[in-house]
């Protein structure tokens, strides 16, 4: 987004607060933008001839006399091919030293999809981690988010997946990223498929975090140009949106609305859902899936972030550390992906919806099992045979680093069941028992 | 649409958000529907405030580009919708546009369709002859619209008594051919089509009177026609966290209910989900008619990323359609996912228009909004004396899943059933997640269920509710005192409480909504069932210790779930109940 010479030019500013100038101006467009002395604005309010922009750069050392240019309309991207193995920051601009990429422009924050356009998302996007594959399957289209507390790795589980996923495209918005995780993701990329794939839009910790607003719909109206004009499969990976909403909870602040629950915007909700819902499956083959990452405050998901984005996103993934196994683990608990019905005994094994839920049942109780220990009861032989399971069951299924074939996820979970239980306590169709059931030694 | 007039022009003067400000040249209206003109577009809003000249207008769609000094025009009519034969199968924007007969892959904003087939010819049969005495509501005449005979009425906006001056014949009309004439008492005549508009904000009338509800609404959900059930123009609510199970649930009553027409209004929610009925209802059967669900249902799409202003019309919408299947002696079905977000668009404008805000920032109105919406729904004793009823049920999704919050508590005051989805079993996948100790139904009170389900479903029927209900209370406590005492610290025979609990809980509350079989259970099943299940419950076993209660309970369930798993009666399931038969007296025969 840059200014053009011809565009409507104001020099005075009647008011400036945090993060907003007003001026007097006329014929201006709603959500039209502006730079005020070279910084970028939007229009977030007119009422009469007062016209009020929000500074995404912040308003920091802003004279009152200075140069307001209007653009004559909202924001937009220049898009192409060659977008690709490049970064960018907030407004679009490269930041990795090369120059900058020509391409047809296109509106940012765009239309959404008709819903009846839409196609049924059925693609199942391996990622060879069991915790994932076997209980959370992904499918392409599917807006998922992972619920984490800001000391897990998360950024790199996410650069994990993104190189197992077959996808067409990948495109990174990073929100609120150190400079070290964005390196982390640029050398990452470059390694794993050099120019082909990757288009970043970042926000380093040393930007505007007002700034941070931009990215993720300039990384969604990169993806839509890619699966829209070019059919092809996108990968979106977003994080860290809780910075996302931060921001959005500075501006609205400042703009003196009520705030809801958490000193969050009452529109919390919309403004998630219309970045999430661009997560798609297009009649023509093109889709995009959004990764997300919500990174949680003592990991409270009743936080409104999380707790907005639970009720948009389909599903999510909750990434702890398991002490037992001292393992990063994907919790099988209250992680889910509401997609997966879609794929699972269908796409994959038929056995494959009642192994993950027996297994989950049996690894609920381990946790009761775990409790009376806890508690100093004495153990039943069954509460002794299923912790043992649920340890085995974290390492070999849950912990991240595994990389399998789901068909070996579900082997190797019929194998446990055998080793430590009988067919009676997990529960499965008669069919699935005799069909898989490994006859062990008793353990 | 095309018939609405202008009553005044006026200019914009400011805009935040969705919230546009216009000072206008002649009268206002207030809910009354402006059009902005934009670059030869015309945007859609509607007056909520008027201040002197200033009306404050909701958009419904993006106000992107819009500028001070622009255009707008203001109707003399509220929003309204399109009433006629030829609703069934479609999908709606909240706004009742057609979206299928929308070009393109994205919603281009001003984009609008009409909502039914003006070219489409129907097969009228007459239902009066000329001299008939008339009012609004009153049947003249009737079109298969697939399975239903859809009625065509006097218009609901005709008030007063009316005679039949004119009425077609039998044969085939095109939807707006005039098929009678009416005179009212000062003899003025008015012709009649097949399609006529409602304001949506309007109750519509034409019933004679609103009855309490006695007759049990089948579900095919074990939990609720069993343990919780809603009756036939009977209101019921679903609060529950994300990810609970309020949609699959919802789901498995558009698909399973004993409806002859279900309205499911996608409020605010994912667009993943609606899509999901758009692909599987054409090809799913309706259990009671075999005809494709999909020719019962209509469907009203504001997904969570379409317009917020018009996430309140689309519940409005939906429910007006609802109000008119039911004018014409329709069992109706009226499914809303979220309420919360409807609620949620309220407080954005409330807070927009810097109202006095009440408690979390909500409309210090809402629970009224809310009342006033439900008492829609109901059992309608119609002026020719036929009955036709609108069951609702909502769902609610309570910030951060506390139920103490402003719409759940608005919600509670005014549905009869309580559908609470726990947490707990959620992340345990008991599913459907239906707490069964919280959750009730204000029904199981109402004496004409109680002879209904006498008549209808077996004499002892509500008293065995009661003795499973208690039972699990009973199973709950003792659980407790394990908890607390430890397996051993406590008579065996808590065991056995605890696990006869378990069994009710595994065998009749928790239901597989994915599985063919089990996902729809029908009432005579489900009376099986917990017969079955209540005669174990009933048995003495005489236990030695914990571990064998477990063991043997275990082995019970598992029986019980293969037998839900098996078509009734089938070899298979008999197979099972012989094997839990043989437990039985094993054990009982030893001790
Ligand atoms: N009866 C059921 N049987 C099996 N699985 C279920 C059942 N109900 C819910 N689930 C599981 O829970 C997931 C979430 O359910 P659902 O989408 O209905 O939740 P929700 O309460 O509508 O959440 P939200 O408020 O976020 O929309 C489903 O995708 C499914 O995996
Ligand atoms: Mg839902």
């Amino acid at each position: 987004m840059k200014a053009r010479a011809f565009q409507k030019i104001y020099c005075r500013l009647t008011n400036i607060t945090k993060a907003t100038c007003t001026l007097e101006a006329t014929n201006i467009g709603y959500e039209e933008m502006a730079y005020v002395q070279g910084r970028a604005a939007q229009v977030v309010k007119i009422a009469g001839n007062k016209v009020t922009l929000q500074v995404f750069e912040g308003t920091e050392g802003l004279r009152n006399d200075t140069d307001i240019i209007f653009t004559g309309r909202a924001p937009w991207l220049p898009l192409s091919d060659h977008m690709t193995g490049r970064f960018f920051d907030a407004f679009g601009h490269p930041i990795d030293g090369l120059p900058a990429v020509e391409g047809r422009e296109f509106p940012i924050g765009g239309p959404s999809v008709n819903p009846v356009r839409r196609r049924q998302p059925s693609e199942l996007i391996a990622t060879g981690i069991a915790g994932i594959d076997l209980n959370n399957t992904l499918v392409s289209g599917q807006k998922i988010p992972f619920f984490t507390d800001p000391d897990q790795p998360y950024n790199q589980v996410l650069a994990l997946i993104a190189l197992r996923a077959k996808v067409d495209k990948i495109i990174l918005g990073g929100m609120g990223l150190t400079r070290d995780d964005y390196l982390f993701f640029k050398h990452t990329f470059e390694q794993g498929y050099g120019q082909s794939k990757i288009v970043g839009f970042i926000n380093t910790t040393d930007k505007s975090p007002v700034e941070r607003l931009l990215i993720p719909d300039m990384a969604l109206a990169t993806a839509e140009y890619f699966a829209v004009e070019k059919n092809e499969k996108v990968l979106v990976l977003l994080t860290d949106m809780t910075q996302y909403a931060n921001a959005l909870s500075i501006v609205s602040n400042r703009m003196d609305q009520i705030p809801s629950k958490d000193s969050m915007p009452g529109s919390l909700y919309s403004d998630l859902a219309k970045i999430y819902e661009k997560a798609v499956q297009f009649p023509d083959g093109g889709n995009i899936t959004i990764l997300a990452v919500t990174t949680l405050s003592g990991g409270d998901i009743t936080h409104a972030i999380p707790d907005n984005t639970g009720y948009i996103t389909e599903g999510q993934l909750f990434l702890r550390r398991s002490p037992d196994v001292n393992k990063v683990i994907i919790d099988p608990f209250r992680s889910l992906s509401r997609l997966k019905q879609l794929v699972i005994g269908k796409v994959t094994r038929k056995d494959h919806p009642q192994v993950m839920n027996a297994a989950i049942r049996l690894y609920a109780d381990a946790a009761n099992s775990k409790t009376k220990l806890e508690n100093g009861f004495e153990l039943s032989d069954y509460d002794r045979r299923v912790l043992r399971f649920a340890e085995d069951y974290s390492r070999n299924i849950l912990a991240i680093d595994v990389n399998l074939e789901t068909h070996e996820m579900l082997d190797e979970t019929w194998m446990l069941f055998s080793k430590y239980m009988t067919k009676d306590e997990v529960g499965i169709k008669q069919e699935f028992v005799d069909l898989h059931w490994k006859e062990l030694q008793p353990a | 649409m095309e018939n609405i007039t202008i009553i005044s022009k006026g200019k914009v003067t400011a805009i935040v958000g969705n919230l546009v400000e216009a000072v206008s040249d002649g009268p206002l209206i207030q809910n009354g529907i402006c059009f902005f003109q934009q670059n030869g577009k015309e945007i859609m809003g509607e007056v909520i405030k008027t201040e002197g000249s200033k009306a404050f207008a909701q958009v419904f769609e993006t106000t992107r580009g819009f500028k001070t000094g622009m255009d707008v025009n203001f109707s003399g009519s509220m929003l309204e919708v399109h009433l006629g034969p030829g609703m069934l199968t479609r999908n709606y924007d909240g706004l009742q546009n057609d979206l299928d007969k929308m070009k393109g892959v994205f919603l281009e904003p001003g984009a609008r369709t009409y909502p039914l087939d003006e070219e489409s010819v129907w097969q009228f049969t007459p239902l009066v002859k000329t001299g008939d005495p008339v009012s609004a509501g009153d049947w003249l005449g009737e079109v298969p619209e697939y399975h239903i005979h859809h009625k065509i009425m006097v218009p609901f906006k005709f008030e007063g008594d009316y005679d039949v001056s004119w009425i077609a014949k039998s044969g085939e009309y095109k939807l707006t051919d005039t098929i009678a004439r009416l005179t009212d008492s000062a003899g003025q005549e008015k012709a009649v089509s097949m399609v006529q508009t409602w304001p949506v904000k309007m109750p519509i009338p034409g019933y004679r009177e609103k009855l309490r509800p006695g007759k049990l609404f089948e579900t095919g959900v074990r939990v609720i026609d069993t343990m919780n059930p809603i009756l036939e123009g009977g209101t019921g609510f679903i609060p529950g966290p994300f990810g609970s199970g309020k949609t699959v649930l919802q789901h498995a009553l558009a698909k399973q209910a004993a409806a002859e027409v279900v309205i499911i209004a996608a409020c605010g929610e994912r667009a993943n989900e609606v899509v999901e009925i758009f692909t599987e209802f054409p090809h799913l059967d309706d259990p009671r008619t075999g005809r494709k669900l999909v020719e019962r249902t209509v469907i009203i799409a504001n997904t969570s990323n379409m317009p917020v202003a018009a996430r309140e019309a689309s519940v409005y919408t939906a429910m007006t359609i609802a109000e008119y299947y039911r004018s014409m002696g329709l069992r109706t079905l009226l499914l809303a996912d979220s309420t919360s977000r409807w609620a949620q668009a309220l407080r954005e404008m409330s807070n927009r228009m810097e109202e006095l805000p009440g408690p979390d920032a909500f409309p210090m109105d809402l629970s009224a909004i809310i009342a006033s919406y439900y008492s829609r729904a109901g059992y309608a004793l119609l002026n020719n004396g036929k009955s036709g009823s609108i069951t609702f049920i909502g769902t609610v999704s309570p910030a951060g899943g506390n139920l103490l919050e402003p719409v759940t508590e608005a919600t509670k005051k005014v549905a009869r059933c309580f559908f609470a989805l726990s947490q707990n079993r959620a992340d345990s996948k008991r599913y459907p997640a239906i707490d069964p100790i919280d959750s009730y139904s204000k029904y199981l009170e109402y004496d004409e269920y109680i002879t209904f389900a006498a008549r209808e479903i077996g004499e002892n029927w509500i008293n065995k509710i009661d003795f499973v209900k208690n039972y699990l209370i009973r199973g709950q406590e003792v659980n407790e005192q394990i908890n607390i005492l430890g397996d051993d610290g406590v008579p065996v025979a808590y065991h056995e409480v605890f696990w006869k609990a378990e069994l009710i809980d595994f065998a009749i509350l928790q239901q597989d909504a994915f599985d063919a079989i089990d996902s729809n259970t029908p009432l005579k099943r489900q009376k099986y069932m917990l017969e079955k299940v209540i005669e174990v419950v009933e048995t003495e076993f005489g236990f030695d210790d914990f571990n064998e209660v477990r063991d043997y309970f275990k082995k019970i369930i598992n029986l019980f779930k293969q037998m839900n798993y098996s078509e009734f009666k089938s070899d298979k399931f008999e197979g099972y109940e012989r094997q839990l038969q043989e437990m039985i007296l094993e054990k009982t025969a030893v001790s």
